[in-house]
């Protein structure tokens, strides 16, 4: 085979795979500007084979004459939307606090309680990796009915950073690991605690790999669905939860739902462009090396 | 990663004064006395024996948290630098303990019991029932099976991601905008896919997808109602979500290989096909190993893309145990259960992974 033919199948054959994951993200945007008719006589070029319309974003209260006006629909996107920026940030957050500390603390410290050591308290963090939601979504539910946290923010932000703190620790552990402990130990000569240690030399090395944590849990939490929908109901559904509800509805507006799919894309597609770096960096640590 | 420990508590107990000492152990002891005291009266509160107690049971969660405070502060006074290390770890700890343990304890006692939350009589202890029910439920074997079929599409999912992980490996132009591409996919939401592709594209009077189908031929591209065509289609969701996943575990093995073994197999005159198989491939092994035992456990896990798309239909042909649980709690309002199908689903899981593991676990990369 010649070098020439080699290098156009692999052109070809990585051109094919952009469009098999390119095209529904493309098809879902453009959706947003079809009318009815465009939707069912299956026109894919815009402008070519129909003319984009505001319909999509008007069905939101987002187009361009009705951004100004009152919108109920619009109100209730904006909510279900900050939901989600707030459930996942907060999630998130949370999570990254206490496990890269915890990751820390197992890489750097002995400790032992009772039979406890490490190896097992990592295994502990580790090995809620494979509970499923399904074990834990209907004592949650009754658990929430009882602390008063149902269709809570607080209540939902506690379940994301649950959710997302293994992944964390994990993601933390490798990075902390990677740092010569040499870095730190001559900080606690000259008198630094534990503690100082960590914030002043430690956190700042470890950054790119807290920032690939926390981006990763964002985008996992931003798409959790099973939980929202168990136990939200009005106040604090997400956006996910709106996706999944209109699709149930008979007679499907394709516009308005491809409006609401691509704004509960749009963030992460964004993150995935521009941030794309951290998002591989946090997916490999830890499982390649 | 034993650096400073060793010199831990012992040396360092000594610098702490007898009086914080004591300050911290009255201060864990006191704590542990308030909170308990708390649960007690709330406890008898909640059952009926008394008429003192808060209205729902957030100020006891509240009452935890301030506990854990008191411990971790406690320690300190009590241990000094010890203490200060255990603040690393602590609060994970105790935060995994409070959300994990009690509800898997509190599952259990709901697995046992017959409790619809629609109907009048609330929660009632059943026994095995639950249990027996299961075992002669089709539905719920219907779904391990199906989860056996999805889980098995993992390998497929694998052979796929390995191949574009070779094609981005290759010496090309754009591997940047390539990647990025690749890896879309897997950060889009689940619900959002179901939306995009198994209502809209995969739509059978319109969808582009089912118009390509009938433009190559196929008079009848039923994706979703056909039942074995439907497992396969949801099979094919998924994949198109997860390979990126796979695609990018395996590209980093990939180029964590020297390129001095690959170039020395070529100088041999061995062809890139043996190449591959004889050198890359074992190689890759741990990797390969360490990624497919990952996506299996993510793929026990299977529901979003299945409730949303054809809800466990038609006739059960795509449930998985997850998306029948969901329906379990969701529509029928059945908690005890559902929850005694969640349960022993947890210890297959368990106990197939700790057999995969076990099997896997001298190819895969060493974490511990």
């Amino acid at each position: 085979m010649s070098q020439a033919l080699k290098k156009a199948l692999i052109y070809i054959a990585l051109g094919i795979w952009t469009v098999i994951a390119l095209f529904p993200i493309f098809w879902t945007f453009s959706t947003t500007f079809k009318v009815a008719k465009d939707v069912q006589m299956g026109k894919i070029i815009p402008w070519v084979q129909y003319q984009p319309a505001w319909l999509g974003l008007r069905a939101i209260g987002l187009s361009p004459d009705t951004i100004f006006t009152e919108s109920t629909p619009r109100t209730e996107f904006l909510i279900r939307f900050w939901n989600s920026i707030l459930a996942s940030l907060g999630g998130a957050s949370i999570a990254l606090m206490i496990g890269a500390t915890a990751a820390y603390g197992l890489s750097r410290f002995e400790y032992k309680y009772a039979i406890w050591r490490n190896k097992d308290i990592s295994f502990f963090f580790l090995s809620q990796l494979i509970l499923p939601p399904v074990v834990l979504a209907m004592p949650f539910l009754v658990l929430y009915k009882e602390l008063a946290l149902l269709d809570s923010l607080f209540g939902l932000i506690l379940i994301y950073a649950l959710m997302v703190l293994p992944i964390v620790i994990w993601i933390m552990r490798d990075q902390f690991d990677s740092i010569p402990p040499e870095l730190e130990q001559a900080a606690l000569v000259d008198g630094c605690s534990s503690w100082g240690a960590f914030l002043r030399i430690v956190v700042p090395v470890a950054l790119p790999g807290m920032v690939a944590a926390f981006i990763l849990s964002v985008v996992l939490c931003w798409n959790e669905y099973f939980f929202a929908a168990l136990l939200t109901s009005t106040k604090a559904k997400t956006l996910p939860v709106m996706v999944a509800s209109q699709t149930g509805s008979q007679g499907i507006s394709w516009w308005s739902m491809a409006a609401i799919s691509s704004a509960a894309i749009l963030p992460l597609i964004i993150i995935g462009i521009f941030l794309e770096r951290y998002i591989i960096k946090g997916l490999t640590a830890g499982a390649v090396k | 990663m034993s650096s400073t420990a060793s010199t831990g508590r012992d040396a360092v107990t000594g610098l702490v004064s007898s009086q914080r000492q004591a300050l911290g152990a009255w201060l864990v002891r006191g704590a542990s006395a308030v909170f308990a005291v708390e649960v007690l009266v709330q406890l008898l509160y909640a059952t009926g024996l008394t008429t003192v107690g808060f209205p729902n049971w957030l100020p006891v969660l509240i009452g935890f948290a301030l506990w854990g405070a008191a411990l971790c502060t406690g320690n300190i006074f009590r241990h000094g630098e010890a203490g200060w290390r255990a603040l690393f770890v602590l609060p994970a700890v105790l935060f995994t303990l409070a959300l994990v343990i009690f509800p898997t304890v509190f599952g259990l006692f709901i697995a046992f019991s017959d409790w619809n939350l629609q109907s009048a009589g609330g929660r009632t202890f059943n026994g095995l029932d639950n249990l027996k029910q299961l075992i002669f439920d089709d539905r719920v074997w219907n779904a391990l099976g199906n989860m056996v079929f999805y889980v098995a599409t993992v390998l497929v999912q694998y052979a796929i991601a390995f191949g574009l992980a070779l094609l981005l490996n290759a010496d090309i132009r754009g591997r940047k905008f390539f990647r990025v591409a690749f890896l879309l996919p897997f950060m889009l939401s689940p619900v959002a896919v179901s939306w995009m592709i198994g209502k809209s594209m995969l739509e059978y009077r319109f969808g582009p997808v089912t118009n390509l189908l009938r433009f190559f031929g196929w008079e009848n591209p039923s994706l979703l109602t056909t039942p074995w065509l439907a497992k396969a289609t949801l099979a094919a969701m998924d994949a198109w979500v997860w390979i990126p996943f796979m695609m990018i575990l395996l590209l980093a093995g990939l180029q964590a290989l020297s390129k001095e073994v690959q170039e020395a197999a070529k100088v041999d005159g061995a062809t890139p096909w043996q190449g591959f198989w004889q050198i890359s491939f074992p190689l890759m092994l741990p990797v390969s190993i360490t990624t497919i035992v990952l996506r299996t456990i993510f793929q026990l896990k299977l529901a979003d893309i299945v409730i949303n798309t054809t809800s466990g239909g038609p006739g059960g042909a795509t449930d998985t145990v997850s998306s029948f649980i969901f329906r379990e709690y969701k529509d029928r309002s059945n908690v005890g259960y559902g929850t005694m199908v969640a349960e022993v689903y947890l210890i297959l899981i368990i106990i197939f992974i700790s057999l995969l593991l076990r099997f896997t676990s001298r190819y895969m990369q060493k974490h511990a």
